[in-house]
């Protein structure tokens, strides 16, 4: 049950965006993300979607995997989208639909959900992509290298990237701890897979307390290793795998400059989200 | 109940760059009674193997029964088949969860008899902690976090044998005990064997361990079964298990030594009868001596 959660698992293979250097590919994915917020009307998002879908071929992970990201987090868009519909309030100009005690719909509203769902659903696939190209030691390592400037105001900027990939690092172990557990649970006659909802996480209390009980015991353990072997924090480390930037990277850097100038020209040229209304009434004298 | 394997065959993450083949047809029968040893290297697929017998691990290929039960169909019968097949993992003591000792034995209970009366219930659990070997009034009402190591695990086992299960898997009972520690837990399953459940299995590396205690081994050897058999057909096959990268008990050793100085020991490989045989043969008793080639 619990080999479904595939978001942000590593997908090793050899491509020009798993070659990338992970800072490039972090500076990318915020580009990426204020390019999906800038973008105010459905071309800059279509804009958005083929550069998301360049990035995909490149990557060279099947489109499935990409796809199965979303598995996680389909009902909270879904969730979203349905709260936006109903309670999404424009103002003065509303083509409202239908009325109903708080609720209206309105061609706006629905103009409004398709956007937001669309935003989002292109926000966890880019950042799948990342995390599906990138390994958690490298992520981190891209993450302490552009924080470092945070040192200057005393950020601990190396402990809290080493606290992040060891929380990283102890996912899979946790995985196969949980699944371990769920087993032994399962032979002594645990049932996790019926009954309503209260009653399965009711079930869930007998793996939850090991879990967490062995949770602590390892962090003990860990804390233990790294004294033994001297571990003082950030000074006076050097890094094993030094981080380089390359031609690859520069390439990736100019795409988005180019990418990003595009969708503020989509903006200005094509207006609001909402003008397809009027587009539409014009077209179908609805 | 008899366990006959046919075929069996598993894959891990199908359909993926991690996809790999655990099992690639194993075919294995355990008669009921027995004590039976599983040998293997990690990933040698034994644990595959012992977690398809209680359904943990559901069968995708090949044939496999437990007793009446048949896991190839879709209706079987999974939780009436786990109260019958108890299954003891690797450190069972990290599986504690309940509040009271009490409780967490009679999770198992609670689980397969629904509706069982509190008084059954505490009989149930006050006869299977002290079948491990501890006394119900010390420990019942303590949390399990409180008991030592060794205690905590015998909790454990008592959590799974309390449904009385006629086919007990313990999957490396007797790892990270001290030698002593390992007797006992041995000595214990010994005496569950027979009168609470009828088969044992346990999958272990230890050779020692098998050679002592099991009436028939099964050696696994990248998901298959190579060699099965007595132990002592097993670790008369010393060059084999080598070439599998496993070792032989430290009384095979001792023969193959005393053989290559010219003394043919006929051993069961246990420690005592070794040990007899070797006295015999000092004694110039047993026969057993033959000229040095």
């Amino acid at each position: 049950m619990l080999n479904d959660v595939t978001f942000g698992q590593y997908y090793p293979t050899k491509s020009f965006v798993h070659n990338m250097d992970p800072r490039a590919k972090l500076l990318l994915l915020i580009a990426y993300i204020v390019a999906i917020f800038i973008a105010n009307n459905f071309f800059g998002l279509i804009l958005v979607t083929f550069s998301l879908l360049l990035f995909i071929l490149l990557a060279r992970v099947p489109f499935g995997r990409v796809l199965r990201s979303i598995k996680m987090i389909l009902f909270l868009i879904i969730f979203t989208a349905i709260l936006n519909l109903l309670f999404y309030a424009g103002g003065e100009g509303d083509i409202v639909l239908a009325e109903w005690w708080i609720i209206t719909i309105s061609w706006q509203s629905i103009i409004n959900t398709i956007f937001l769902a669309m935003r989002l659903l292109l926000l966890v696939l880019g950042t799948a992509i990342l995390t599906l190209t990138t390994t958690p030691v490298a992520l981190t390592d891209g993450i302490e290298s552009l924080l470092k400037p945070l040192k200057y105001i005393k950020v601990p900027v190396h402990e809290l990237a080493l606290v992040m990939s060891i929380a990283l690092r102890f996912i899979p172990t946790l995985m196969e701890e949980t699944n371990r557990i769920v087993s032994a649970q399962k032979a002594r006659g645990a049932n996790f897979e019926t009954g309503g909802i209260f009653r399965r996480a009711k079930a869930m209390i007998p793996v939850l307390i090991p879990l967490l009980v062995s949770a602590f015991r390892r962090a003990e353990d860990l804390g233990d290793a790294m004294d033994a072997r001297c571990y003082s924090g950030a000074k006076g480390r050097t890094k094993y795998k030094k981080l380089t930037f390359t031609w690859r990277d520069l390439l990736g850097v100019l795409f988005f400059a180019a990418f990003i100038a595009g969708i503020v020209l989509l903006n200005t040229y094509f207006g609001s989200r909402f003008d397809i209304i009027w587009q539409f009434r014009e077209w179908f004298g609805i | 109940m008899q366990i006959v394997a046919k075929g069996l065959t598993y894959v891990y993450n199908p359909k993926s760059p991690f996809a790999t083949q655990a099992l690639k047809g194993v075919d294995l029968t355990i008669e009921e009674g027995e004590f039976f040893g599983i040998i293997g290297h990690t990933g040698s697929g034994k644990s595959t193997f012992v977690q398809h017998l209680n359904a943990l691990v559901r069968l995708t290929g090949g044939q496999l029964r437990v007793g009446e039960y048949d896991l190839s169909e879709k209706k079987c019968k999974l939780l009436e088949l786990r109260s019958k097949v108890g299954m003891v993992f690797q450190y069972p003591e990290y599986q504690l969860f309940a509040e009271t000792v009490y409780k967490d034995v009679a999770f198992g209970l609670k689980n397969f008899r629904k509706g069982i009366s509190e008084e059954e219930m505490q009989a149930a659990v006050r006869e299977a902690l002290a079948v491990v070997g501890l006394s119900y009034d010390e420990v019942a009402e303590r949390s399990p976090f409180e008991l030592s190591g060794g205690q905590r695990r015998r909790v454990a086992i008592a959590g799974v044998i309390v449904t009385k299960p006629e086919v007990l898997i313990l999957d490396e009972p007797a790892a990270g005990l001290d030698p002593l520690g390992k007797k006992e837990l041995m000595d214990l399953l010994h005496s569950i064997h027979g009168q609470w459940c009828k088969t044992i299995v346990i999958v272990s590396h230890d050779m020692d361990e098998i050679a002592e205690n099991c009436t028939r081994a099964a050696v696994f050897s990248e998901g298959k079964v190579a060699l099965c058999g007595t132990p002592q057909e097993i670790f008369a096959q010393g060059e084999r298990l080598a070439a599998m990268g496993l070792d032989v008990p430290v009384t095979a050793k001792c023969a193959q030594i005393l053989q290559r100085h010219g003394f043919s020991v006929r051993t069961d490989f246990t420690c005592t009868d070794f040990v007899q045989k070797v006295l015999a043969l000092y004694r110039g008793e047993g026969g057993g001596a033959e000229d040095a080639q």
